[in-house]
């Protein structure tokens, strides 16, 4: 198998998430913890419906108080205005000076949909479907500034060259919009699309549009599996399978001690709970398992998700990507300053640009 | 009359919407220096260091057309202002933090929720400026704005989200909510209790009636042009007689007109200094845009330092009837452009000259002194709560204002000294909303 001769530098991720929490200090200093521990990107999610605070508010208020680390909110595609979200999106990337993500999610319960009232909840297939369009919308408004399109040209008057601005007007089958945007491109040209690709509905999503997809598995060759499907899919949609970073996404929980995994699982290995895959044990093991299951080209990476978010990140950071980084397995600071670079990712070229054109 | 009423202050960032830099005003400014962070934290810097109430960042109006293309001259493209306003949180700590958002467009459970966090996180400094339906400009229908009765959209979206705000008990638990409406028929729980200053502080803006009777109902602050002392006292006291018959008390709606200052040595230089603003702000590509939006034919072929078109625009289709009689939008360009031809002819002015002629005086142009002095009126004589400082240039932030007028203003007894609590309704005097029953 190509992939596994083709590894790259592994990429690791935490998700910052904390229930009841409505304070901006707990999200800073966690994202901060993780900035120190050299991690990819933090992720914050969020749905309609369980109380919490907006996901990209809470990032936007900590990028000020980071410098390098990538920045992922959760953003439902159900009940919101494609314009809206992807202009938000668009600034996170520029006040953050280009560590912007995206993590697409779909709302499917008739609880949200009554939060709305537009529409009755729907089966996720439809709207994987429409977060596919939505996305693809998106990248369009995104790609409707070119780059450098504002001249401020003072001999002639002109703010904007307005052949570098381009009409964008998209009906999908939920939303309509029209363009151009009103931010102009941000930073990444793209800011970096995260799918959780574990659903079936969420594949194609993934394949056509993330630049990096989750999977929940709890076996080796479950994650190997899914990878090798997602980088088969994107190919076969126009893309080079390297331009996708698949990761593992787990549950941990470093709370009981250095080797005290629970017998009858493999060592600390994680197992399938309701919840996802969660592994239960020290950070060494930890250590180890990242390492091996990367070593043996089964995925990218991995994004974990604490169980206890001060004590495990804090065990995260200090111990496995300690190790890690002993082992010269892990990047002991960022030789970039976006989330592209961190991630090893190209800034995608404007799908509307005219090639050759004097700068 | 109160001797030492105390003024409320603000700033808008310098963005392309009604209360922006407008005509091509960007000369100087540096590329992206729109969408630099850098740009909106020393604004925020500014504005704290000078104690102002909030600063203001505008929602971007789509892009502007003029004869079926994209135009070029105005200074367009910028962030969304929620974001900006939660990354501000983190590097201020007093000054309150108010968004301009559509209300013409949105979900009202979708911008509660995203106004409530940035409440939140911001320790109950925030503010949303409602934008004036008034406003909505070509194009702006492009996001499925396709209400016949954008007021009433505006006004029932308002209620909805000040309804959800207050959902929750002082304790946090969720009670449900449920409303059906006109526009909106939603239910169930919000995901967020009352923030420190309960809710956040309700802006709107507009001059006409039905702008000023929303206000009125519903609003906390109320943002109007800049009017003479006299009109601007009888405005005052018309929005109090409302105020009333709505069972609210004056102070419950703060009334600040928006302006522009330009400061001076003497008299002389700040008038100096005045009309170089405006000649700067009208370059002459600009002077004949400004003309050929009233002509609606294209004029590229005039000299915008030779003399004025002596012809009058050809009328256009009849507009559809509008709401309260007032005249069309086409006789109101046939007036402007008698006006303007007049004014040319008078004074003997170039296409130019006239564009910087007709395009506005400043508000207050004079020494600091002076300006202070002006500014104390208003609010002495009650004609205004406050003001907000509009830019007239990009690079042209509130720092003089804060080092020379501010200090002149305390010195009066006209304005705080220090931030006394540390939201915004504690900072405009605002009681707390009443907790929902």
């Amino acid at each position: 198998m190509s992939a596994r001769y083709g590894r790259g530098l592994l990429h690791l991720a935490a998700a910052l998430d904390q229930p009841g929490v409505l304070d901006a200090g707990p999200y800073v200093a966690l994202a901060r913890l993780a900035e120190r521990g050299g991690l990819d990107f933090v992720t914050l999610d969020d749905s309609f419906a369980r109380p919490g605070p907006d996901a990209l508010g809470v990032l936007c208020r900590v990028t000020p108080a980071t410098r390098r680390i990538g920045l992922v909110p959760t953003v439902t595609t159900t009940h919101t205005d494609p314009f809206r979200v992807q202009a938000a999106v668009a600034t996170l990337d520029w006040v953050s000076g280009g560590r912007a993500g995206w993590r697409i999610d779909v709302s499917a319960t008739e609880e949200e949909a009554r939060l709305f009232g537009r529409r009755p909840a729907a089966p996720a297939e439809t709207l994987w479907q429409e977060a596919g369009e939505y996305a693809d919308a998106a990248a369009k408004l995104w790609d409707s500034w070119e780059d450098g399109a504002e001249i401020r040209d003072a001999a002639t008057g002109r703010f904007l060259d307005r052949d570098r601005l381009h009409r964008v007007d998209v009906t999908g089958t939920a939303f309509s919009v029209r363009g151009p945007s009103t931010v102009p491109r941000p930073p990444q040209g793209h800011p970096v699309r995260v799918v959780d690709a574990t659903d079936g509905h969420a594949r194609t999503v993934a394949a056509r549009h993330a630049d990096v997809a989750l999977v929940r598995a709890a076996a080796p060759a479950q994650a190997a599996a899914v990878r090798d499907e997602l980088r088969e899919r994107a190919r076969s949609s126009g893309r080079h399978p390297d331009s996708l970073r698949v990761l593992v996404s787990l549950l941990v929980d470093l709370g009981d001690g250095e080797f005290a995994a629970e017998p009858g699982h493999g060592g600390g290995g994680p197992r399938p709970t309701a919840r996802g895959p969660l592994y239960r044990g020290g950070p060494v093991d930890l250590a180890e398992l990242v390492a091996g299951w990367h070593a043996d080209g089964v995925t990218d990476g991995f994004h974990l998700v604490p169980v206890d978010p001060h004590r495990d990140l804090e065990r995260l950071v200090n111990g496995t990507v300690a190790v890690l980084r002993h082992r010269g397995l892990f990047r002991t600071f960022y030789p970039g300053s976006t989330l592209r670079e961190h991630l090893g990712l190209a800034r995608p070229a404007n799908q509307y640009a005219v090639t050759g054109r004097t700068p | 009359m109160t001797a030492h009423r105390q003024l409320h202050l603000a700033v808008a960032f310098p963005g392309s919407g009604p209360a922006g830099v407008g005509p091509a005003g960007w000369a100087g400014a540096h590329p992206g220096s729109r969408l630099a962070f850098a740009s909106f934290e020393r604004l925020a810097h500014t504005a704290e260091r000078g104690l102002f109430d909030f600063l203001l960042l505008d929602e971007e109006p789509p892009l502007p057309e003029h004869r079926g293309r994209l135009h070029e001259l105005d200074p367009v493209g910028g962030p969304e202002p929620v974001a900006v306003l939660n990354a501000l949180a983190e590097v201020t700590t007093g000054l309150g933090l108010a968004a301009t958002v559509d209300a013409a467009v949105g979900e009202p459970y979708d911008l509660a929720r995203r106004l409530a966090t940035l409440d939140h996180l911001s320790a109950g400094r925030a503010g949303w400026r409602v934008a004036d339906p008034a406003d909505a400009r070509p194009g702006a229908d492009f996001r499925a704005a396709d209400h016949l009765d954008p007021y009433g959209r505006a006004a029932e979206l308002v209620s909805v989200a000040r309804r959800l705000w207050g959902a929750r008990s002082p304790g946090g638990a969720a009670r449900p909510f449920a409303h059906r409406g006109r526009y909106f028929d939603i239910e169930g729980e919000f995901g967020l209790p009352r923030s420190p200053q309960g809710q956040p502080v309700v802006i709107q803006a507009g001059e006409s009636e039905r702008a000023r009777e929303l206000a009125a109902a519903s609003a906390d602050v109320l943002l109007v042009r800049h009017a003479p002392l006299e009109t601007a006292r009888s405005r005052h006291a018309d929005v109090g007689r409302r105020l009333a018959a709505h069972g609210r008390t004056p102070g419950e709606l703060k009334v600040m007109p928006q302006i522009t200052v330009v400061l001076g040595d003497t008299a002389a230089e700040a008038q100096e200094r005045a009309a170089g603003i405006r000649r700067q702000r009208i370059t002459p590509q600009y002077a004949l845009y400004a003309l050929e939006r009233i002509w609606g034919t294209d004029l590229s072929g005039y000299d915008p330092d030779g003399p004025f078109p002596d012809t009058a625009p050809s009328p256009g289709p009849p507009d559809p009837p509008e709401a309260g009689g007032s005249p069309s939008r086409d006789d109101r360009r046939l007036a402007l452009a008698a006006r303007w031809r007049t004014l040319a002819r008078e004074k003997g002015l170039s296409v130019r000259e006239t564009v910087i002629e007709a395009s506005g005086r400043q508000s207050f142009v004079g020494t600091p002194d002076t300006v202070a002095a002006d500014l104390h009126r208003y609010a002495d004589e009650g004609a205004a709560d406050g003001f907000v400082l509009l830019p007239q240039l990009p690079a042209d932030g509130p720092e003089e204002f804060v080092d020379r007028v501010v200090p002149l203003l305390q010195e009066r007894g006209a304005f705080r000294t220090a931030y006394r609590g540390g939201t915004l309704r504690s900072h405009l005097g605002l009681p707390q909303p009443a907790q929902d029953r």
